[in-house]
């Protein structure tokens, strides 16, 4: 039995923000309707690599597939008015949850708002995920996660201090909202068991980046300190940062932040002569010769593998690891024993990695179980067995184009 | 408020006691949740207070460790005054106790028998070693939610090593795909992993509480932070998995768009710091392109073959990279004259993709923030101040979430746990502070 059994989710949603969140749920035992159509397909099916071979093809998308696994996917042409937006309406009646992440608005106009489908649903629980609010002079701005990591302040703070802002990689920001997302829906469904009341979720994307950097806007409201980028640099570490190691573009890391693991870093090391040398001997001599220091660190890291520096160091008690590549981390022994992945067959890709949840349920095993469906694979099997259609019906409406 | 006022003040206290009241308007109100995290997962405890539980953060004797982390109140080094420690600890009560004693385990127990969740982040083995793990408080409360957060999870190869945040950010994968070319992999400066951590660990305890509520079963809850920042890097790794190309860090530039494995600038030098500006595809891309060169052209620096480009046959994933450099030394040009605030002004007024590289200097000046009354001020009146604080992470129609009380001072609430809930007398508290318990 997994945790969310007998919930039912349904997402007018695309991309990472909204999708995501239903993943998890999925991931965990809910039904999860992934709503799309097919003049519109979800844009990851359409827009963005990887598509296995190269090959473009709307159901090729290693990252569709990665947002979407054991859901059902069905098409709908919301344009289709009015039968469309009654056969959404029907679909919201029986569901639990609406996840949405259009433009604020977009759903109103299709006459799918809030206020639309508590009509037909009064304990519905729905979440918006916007770039940045329902509400506010620039809540109608759309913008994409990768972009909107710059305005809440993370690409600020990822770089050196001379240079340009660096990217962190695809829509970061996204995946911040999407444990908000989902935190927010599991409340709001613990507390509709208990007071019958649904409730309609608006989540800033842009708000809940900022969770993340609490700290240093206190620090910006009470001492003025506007918080910069500085490499891997740590105020309260030396040595910290990256260092080559044997090999094509490989790389560990190692932190130092007490006096005993500077020790038994030197230790390690072989005690070298410079490592007494009063430039390296406190945690201030560090940070005043940190640049000297990463050189001879580096010297000493370069003739071994990043995994002999790790488990080395490790062994003596000092924090250090791998930089993993993207080409290590379905090996990467650890998450390889949780296990963090699960390989499953799709008809067009082949074996693909899906991923695990990030917290483990002992008593509840998560999936992934399906892989992600086909655009519209479900239609037939949603519309006559989960939601009663008549086959005719929905004949009909297939003709007629609303299911497209 | 005046400074110096302590909180045994009756004027502060009626007001403690209305902030304190406010937390049933939180979705979570009827919850209890122990928090004995460090900083790997203060965010956790802090999400289900956001959402009005009663998290008691359970702080070794003198205070946890992590109070020593900056930046500090007016850079004031004192445990009291870690801005850390205030970030992510608010919506907490607070209290000391040694759990390694027999005493302190004891106390502890009885707690933990009538809570709904426990969190914790130590490593794997030490709460079992206590017999205060989830084998033990399941048996004492077969209801409870024990949520275990670390560097790799509760077993594996890894399970034992010692982890920051940067080794959490290299095991993950993260760095391999930050910085320059050539250079060392980068983190971001301040800290990520410790709030991804958090923040997905409040995810897992709510499913499990959820099937809890509705089996009458607890469970075991066991987060990885290396496997939380798997999805900080989003789908980079599927790139690997079906084509066996490998996704590298790239810099200032976009690369993963274009099949021809083109890259594109993302960063553009403006006029007072940078921009983040993409050349994209799909329609918001035509439409933001079509949108910026009439804006260049209003300013006359929009060249003839931009303006005569077919937006509508322009395709992001076969596009050249002779192509895309052509198109970007025009807009690189023109992004120089302009600032941060224009650019914002206008990529919402014509619908453009794009934003400014914003520092929290300008975070503060969005009055997006003001008009959806994110901000709140809350009081600190040991420090005779109020500070201006993110507020709550989303907006519920039957709910409210948002910040409660500040975080604790050191043993603030021993008083009232102790006494008021265990039922203790005040002399049995100050044997306990006097052997060292509390």
């Amino acid at each position: 039995m997994q945790a969310l059994k007998g919930v039912k989710i349904v997402e007018f949603a695309a991309f990472a923000a909204g999708p995501v969140v239903g993943k998890h749920l999925a991931d965990h035992g809910a039904t999860v309707v992934h709503v799309e159509s097919k003049v519109r397909p979800d844009g990851f099916r359409t827009h963005y690599p990887p598509y296995k071979d190269n090959i473009h093809g709307l159901n090729r998308s290693g990252l569709f597939a990665l947002c979407n696994n054991d859901k059902l996917d069905i098409t709908i042409n919301l344009k289709k008015t009015p039968k469309a937006t009654e056969l959404a309406k029907n679909i919201v009646a029986w569901s639990d949850v609406v996840i949405e992440n259009f433009s604020p608005g977009t759903m109103a106009r299709l006459g799918l708002g809030y206020e639309d489908l508590k009509k037909v649903k009064p304990d519905l629980i729905m979440l918006s995920s916007s770039n940045l609010g329902q509400s506010g002079p620039h809540a109608h701005h759309a913008g994409f996660g990768s972009q909107l990591s710059s305005l809440a302040g993370f690409t600020h703070l990822t770089g050196y201090p001379d240079g340009p802002p660096q990217i962190l990689y695809g829509p970061y920001i996204d995946y911040i909202a999407v444990a908000y997302g989902a935190v927010a829906i599991l409340a709001a469904l613990d507390y509709k068991r208990r007071t019958g009341k649904g409730n309609y979720i608006d989540t800033a994307q842009y708000e809940t980046g900022l969770q993340y950097l609490a700290p240093i806007l206190l620090d910006y409201k009470v001492n003025g300190r506007v918080a910069a980028r500085n490499a891997n640099r740590d105020p309260d570490a030396a040595p910290h940062g990256a260092y080559p190691c044997k090999g094509d573009d490989h790389w560990c890391v190692i932190s130092v932040s007490t006096v005993a693991e500077w020790k038994a870093l030197c230790r390690v090391m072989g005690n070298p002569t410079w490592s007494v040398d009063k430039k390296f001997s406190s945690h201030a001599a560090r940070k005043a010769n940190e640049d000297e220091l990463d050189v001879k660190i580096g010297a000493w890291t370069r003739s071994l593998t990043a995994r002999a520096v790790m488990e080395k160091l490790q062994k003596a008690g000092v924090k250090a690891g791998v930089v993993n590549r993207m080409c290590d981390v379905y090996d990467d022994p650890q998450l390889k024993q949780r296990p963090q992945w699960v390989e499953l067959e799709h008809p067009e890709i082949g074996k693909m990695h899906y991923q695990r949840p990030p917290f483990l349920l002992a008593k509840t095993p998560p999936g992934p179980a399906k892989r992600d469906p086909l655009l519209g694979e479900h239609n037939e099997y949603f519309y006559c067995d989960l939601l009663g259609l008549s086959r005719a019906d929905y004949e009909a409406l297939v003709k007629e184009g609303v299911i497209d | 408020m005046k400074k110096g006022q302590g909180t045994e003040s009756p004027a502060l206290f009626f007001k403690f006691i209305m902030l304190a009241g406010n937390r049933n308007q939180g979705l979570l109100a009827p919850y209890r949740v122990l928090d004995l995290t460090d900083e790997l997962g203060f965010l956790c405890g802090k999400v289900l207070g956001d959402l009005g539980a009663d998290v008691i953060k359970i702080e070794r004797p003198g205070g946890d460790p992590a109070r020593r982390l900056g930046p500090f109140f007016k850079d004031e080094r004192d445990p009291e005054k870690s801005l850390y420690w205030f970030g992510f600890n608010n919506n907490k009560r607070g209290i000391t106790l040694d759990i390694e004693s027999p005493k302190g385990r004891e106390l502890f127990s009885k707690l933990a028998a009538k809570a709904d969740f426990v969190i914790e982040s130590f490593t794997p083995g030490y709460l079992d070693k206590l017999k205060i793990g989830y084998s033990a408080l399941s048996r004492l409360n077969p209801k409870i939610v024990v949520t275990s957060i670390t560097p790799f999870g509760q077993t594996g190869p890894y399970s034992l090593f010692h982890a920051s945040d940067i080794e959490i950010m290299a095991l993950s994968g993260c760095m391999s795909l930050t910085g320059d070319p050539g250079r060392p992999p980068l983190r971001v400066t301040f800290p990520q992993s410790y709030s991804w951590t958090g923040s997905y660990a409040a995810m897992g305890a709510l499913l499990a509480h959820y099937h809890r509520q509705e089996s009458g079963e607890g469970q075991h809850v066991d987060v990885s932070a290396q496997a939380c920042l798997l999805w900080a890097f989003s789908h980079a790794h599927t790139f690997w998995d079906l084509n066996r190309h490998m996704e590298k860090r790239a810099g200032s530039f976009m690369t993963g768009r274009s099949i021809t494995g083109a890259k594109m600038r993302v960063f553009w030098p403006c006029k007072d710091g940078y921009l983040n500006f993409i050349i994209y595809g799909g329609e918001a891309g035509r439409r933001t392109n079509q949108a910026l060169v009439e804006w260049m052209d209003s300013k006359g620096m929009a060249p003839d073959f931009l303006q005569q480009k077919d937006w509508q046959t322009f395709d992001i994933a076969k596009v050249m990279q002779e192509e895309i450099d052509r198109m970007e030394e025009p807009i690189a040009r023109f992004f120089t004259g302009v600032t941060k605030a224009e650019f914002f002004k206008e990529v919402v007024k014509r619908e453009m993709l794009g934003y400014p590289v914003a520092s929290v200097k300008e975070i503060f000046e969005d009055p997006q923030h003001a008009a959806r009354d994110f901000w709140q001020e809350v009081d600190h009146p040991e420090l005779g101040c109020s500070i201006t604080y993110p507020g709550g992470f989303a907006k519920f129609s039957a709910g409210a979430c948002r910040i409660w009380r500040r975080a604790p001072r050191i043993g603030e609430h021993n008083e009232e746990i102790y006494c008021g809930e265990l039922g203790m007398t005040k002399e049995e508290v100050e044997k306990l502070k006097s052997e060292g318990v509390i």
